[in-house]
């Protein structure tokens, strides 16, 4: 087994608001090895964008890393100083986000805004930088890229946007790409198109990435281990194979039960009922008890440890307290 | 640029040409300068002949019409105090106020844009609450009074500078803090206000995942998507600042177009008081039309 | 179970609603405005300078424009040759500053409000009308109010205040027509949102007259920020009104003003500090406090543009 790239360990981040304290990440921990793909799935709410902040080091006020560490190659994130931090940022740990429509600043070219982190981390001239940005349009498959360089975001469609984007992630080979929803904003068809990129690219050089999604269709094709989170905190947590084949917690269930597949036509989907409570309204026993079908008394009483139910597969639910059981 | 420059120019006729309806008509209601032209003891006939050769007892679209076929030569007609055409008095005036109000723009300008961002990367610090506290204190302050406490202190107990008249440059600072100051309230505040909206952005977000610093986050990406909005109203502002000029003149003596308005609006010299509004309307007008243009410049967005 | 807590939550949730709706609706604006200081602040002096203005007569200690020899341009109190008899001291004419102050109010707060009445009267007509017929109509009127804001508001009072001479009436009808703009602005934007909606079309499709609907529909949408762009237009007025009277175009002696108090008292500033600092000390304060009283009627009636 290769050594962890990165580790979450007990992460906990808070945002301290005028109406008390919201535990967004409530004790979160994982890793992810060198080369290999890990989706962090959950729906709005569930803390997964907060996590992806926090290994950034971009929680903004108020929110704040209360606990837990979080090592990249053995530096702990939370303790290092923002030099050194803004140092690994953009350089060895990059990120893509949700929307590419807003993502990119309107008021400089797209080349200016790639070649700014070439620049910055890679100490090279602006002529260096020009030619290594353009080679990056081109790897990201943008046609005539010398003359996007020079264009500006709004004149780029969407998928081109984040094409750009994903140039400026890895335009300083990053060790750890982490994408946050990366093809949620755009068409079915880009969408394919980009999750096809970076696959390919992700071949080329060895990156680990993190992908942030709600979509399980993206998880299959791509990822090799898969986090389910909910409310703040991880529920589910093995290989995806597991995942897709044998779901030991009611939520992962549930996602997979709301997500069409072609090979099982079924007459409707299924549905979760309800939306993800505001983290810290539930205060005791499971956060996932006001919309599982399969809770009992205890549910509402005592709240479940994530626990390894079997090598590398981990649950957060109390039925499988003495053993597996199916669901 | 140039086919967009002319549209924007051929606009600014119908609101000139508003301008100067409603003055003549204002001027039309006000009736007689002639009570005022003459020394009280005149006659009545006097009085008729005087009528007679300024053309006020034509009708209303007669007078109108001869008002703006002067007006289309700059002909404000003459002024009866200096007994010469108004437009030249006025333009004489011009440089006094230029120098005050750029003066004025140059101080508004360095207290508000560090101010402004400080505030607004700082929130609710004592940075912020000093920033926004002054900026709302100014503004209750009337300016003309925020000018004579000035004088009070640095003139008449500290004798610093000079308490009124235009010289050299100590006479130039304390009108040009007392305006200044006054247009940097309302700038920190909108400057504060359009950054802690851009500071939200998404793209900031994507600079600051670059690694960049901080620095460079709110003064290269941040700060020059604040600036358009704080353009286009402090173009909107102009009005405010000639405004303001006006009132600071008086208050330092300060020989410019305002000192030479009010004078004129005391003695109801007509001519001159619609050559100054005309002047003045032309300026704002002008740094409409600047601002405007910088807009595009900041802008790659708007096309022309 | 777990259909158990749901009801428990709603019911608490509806108990919780309910305790809001019954208590008075004056005891919850008064809760929400203790929340501010600054708004706490605004309204006492708001209120305070109100009742001042009111109360004049009672409260001042001597008749503002009784000209005494024998105390000409006394100091304030706390000072050499100050006395409690003239608090804040006297002018050069020996009449007492406080007095003076006190009576000033009165025109200050009447000609404030009125003007911005005014205002409003003028631009919710000028608004309704650009906004209903729209088209040609509405573009003269734009451009009307082009050429108004391209008008210094202080120029344009300058300039018809030098023709029809000043008086009350001049200055309030001159600051009303200077201030209507933005009421305009406000009025025509909810007019012509309004007429975009589906169901005006829709009424109006099946012959309902829509000047109706608009105006059901308008006074909701227009009434908060209504409120506070007249409380934060009387703290501009206010200001206006003594910058003219300041000019000496504004409120003509023997009426008082604190402008006119101010402009007396700056050819004195170099003995006697106190003519000119009391009356602008009082148009600061006061604009202060509506300032702070408008900003929190801003926060409280409309969270959209909460800061």
């Amino acid at each position: 087994m290769t050594e962890a790239l990165l580790e979450v360990k007990d992460l906990k981040t808070y945002f301290h608001t005028e109406n008390g304290v919201v535990p967004s990440v409530d004790g979160v921990s994982f890793s992810i090895k060198k080369g290999e793909t890990i989706a962090v799935v959950g729906e709005s709410g569930s803390g997964k964008s907060v996590t992806s902040l926090s290994i950034m080091g971009l929680v903004g006020s108020p929110g704040k890393i209360v606990d837990g560490k979080i090592l990249f190659e053995g530096k702990d994130l939370t303790t290092i100083s923002n030099r050194d931090m803004r140092k690994l940022r953009g350089n060895e740990i990059a990120m893509i986000f949700q929307e590419p429509l807003t993502s990119l600043n309107p008021l400089f070219t797209v080349g200016n805004q790639i070649s700014e982190s070439i620049k910055l981390h890679q100490k090279a001239s602006k002529e260096e930088a020009k030619v290594k940005s353009i080679e990056m349009l081109r790897k990201v498959g943008i046609p005539r890229p010398e003359k996007v360089y020079s264009s500006y975001p709004h004149m780029l469609s969407g998928g081109m946007r984040q094409r750009v984007m994903i140039a400026m992630a890895l335009s300083c080979n990053p060790k750890l790409l982490i994408a946050d929803e990366p093809t949620t904003a755009l068409d079915v068809t880009i969408q394919a198109q980009i999750l096809q990129l970076m696959r390919n690219l992700i071949h080329e050089n060895d990156t680990s990435i993190m992908l942030i999604t709600h979509d399980l269709g993206v998880v299959a094709e791509m990822v090799d281990t898969v986090i389910v989170m909910y409310a703040g905190q991880v529920v589910e947590y093995t290989d995806v194979y597991t995942i897709f084949k044998e779901p030991k917690h009611p939520y992962t269930k549930g996602l997979l039960d709301s997500t069409p597949k072609i090979h099982e036509l079924k007459d409707e989907l299924q549905s979760i009922e309800g939306t993800v409570p505001a983290p810290g309204t539930i205060t005791k026993g499971c956060r996932f008890q006001t919309r599982c079908p399969l809770a009992t008394s205890k549910c509402f009483s005592e709240e479940p440890e994530l626990k390894e139910i079997r090598p590398n597969h981990q649950v957060r639910c109390w039925l499988h307290e003495e053993g597996e059981v199916a669901i | 640029m140039g086919k967009y420059l002319i549209r924007r120019l051929l606009q600014v006729i119908p609101v000139l040409f508003i301008i100067s309806f409603v003055v003549f008509c204002l001027v039309f209601v006000a009736g007689d300068p002639v009570a005022l032209m003459l020394p009280e003891d005149a006659s009545q006939e006097d009085i008729e002949l005087l009528r007679e050769s300024l053309g006020l007892n034509e009708p209303f679209h007669i007078q109108y019409f001869t008002y703006m076929l002067g007006l289309v030569q700059l002909d404000f007609g003459d002024s009866f105090r200096y007994n010469q055409s108004a437009l030249p008095i006025v333009l004489e005036r011009l440089p006094a106020t230029l120098e005050l109000a750029i003066a004025a723009m140059i101080i508004a300008i360095v207290i508000a844009i560090p101010f402004g961002i400080w505030s607004a990367t700082k929130k609710n610090s004592p940075v912020d609450f000093l920033a926004t506290g002054g900026a709302v204190l100014w503004k209750a302050m009337p300016n003309f009074w925020l000018g004579i406490m000035l004088i009070l202190l640095f003139s008449v107990t500290l004798g610093w500078f000079p308490v009124s008249g235009r010289g050299d440059l100590s006479h130039l600072v304390l009108p040009a803090i007392t305006l200044g100051t006054g247009i940097a309230a309302e700038m920190t505040r909108l400057i504060r206000s359009s950054m802690l909206e851009i500071l939200n952005q998404d793209y900031i977000r994507t600079a600051k995942s670059k690694g960049i610093r901080n620095f460079f986050v709110i003064n290269k990406h941040a700060f020059r998507n604040a600036l358009i909005p704080v353009v286009t109203i402090t173009a909107l502002q102009t009005s405010t600042l000639v405004g303001g000029t006006l009132v600071t003149e008086t208050v330092f003596s300060w020989p410019g177009l305002g000192q030479l308005l009010i004078q004129a609006v005391n003695t109801r010299d007509m001519a001159i008081v619609q050559a100054s509004v005309f002047v003045i309307a032309f300026i704002v007008i002008l740094m409409n039309l600047i601002a405007d243009i910088l807009y595009k410049i900041l802008d790659p967005r708007i096309k022309y | 179970m777990s259909v158990n807590t749901e009801t428990q939550n709603q019911n608490q949730v509806v108990s919780s609603v309910e305790k809001k709706q019954t208590t008075n609706g004056f005891v919850r604006w008064m809760r929400l405005l203790l929340k501010s200081k600054t708004g706490t602040f605004g309204l006492i002096i708001v209120l305070a300078v109100i009742l001042v203005a009111i109360f004049a007569k009672y409260l001042a200690p001597y008749d503002p424009n009784m000209i005494n020899p024998a105390a000409m341009l006394k100091p304030p109190f706390w000072l050499e040759g100050g006395s409690m008899e003239h608090i804040l001291g006297t002018d050069n004419l020996g009449r007492d500053i406080l007095s003076r102050i006190i009576y000033g109010s009165q025109v200050s707060l009447a000609v404030g409000l009125a003007a911005v009445a005014l205002a409003g009267v003028i631009g919710v007509f000028v608004g309704l009308v650009a906004g209903y017929y729209g088209g040609f109509i509405d573009n003269v009127l734009m451009r009307l109010v082009d050429s108004f804001l391209a008008i210094p508001t202080i120029l344009f009072a300058l300039v018809i205040l030098s023709i029809f001479g000043p008086s009350v009436t001049t200055l309030i009808v001159v600051l009303g027509i200077t201030n209507w703009v933005q009421y305009a602005r406000l009025v025509r934007g909810e007019v012509l949102s309004i007429k975009e909606r589906e169901f005006v079309k829709a009424a109006k499709s099946i012959g309902v007259r829509d000047n109706k609907i608009i105006l059901k529909h308008l006074l909701p949408n227009v009434i908060s920020p209504f409120i506070v762009i007249s409380t934060l237009s009387v703290a501009t007025t206010i200001i206006l009104e003594a910058s003219l009277s300041f000019l000496g175009l504004g409120i003509q002696p023997p009426t008082i003003s604190w402008g006119g108090i101010l402009s007396d008292g700056r050819d004195y500033i170099a003995t006697s500090w106190w003519l000119a600092t009391f009356p602008g000390l009082a148009i600061t304060i006061t604009v202060l406090a509506i300032i702070f009283l408008g900003d929190w009627l801003r926060d409280v009636l409309d969270p959209r543009s909460a800061k």
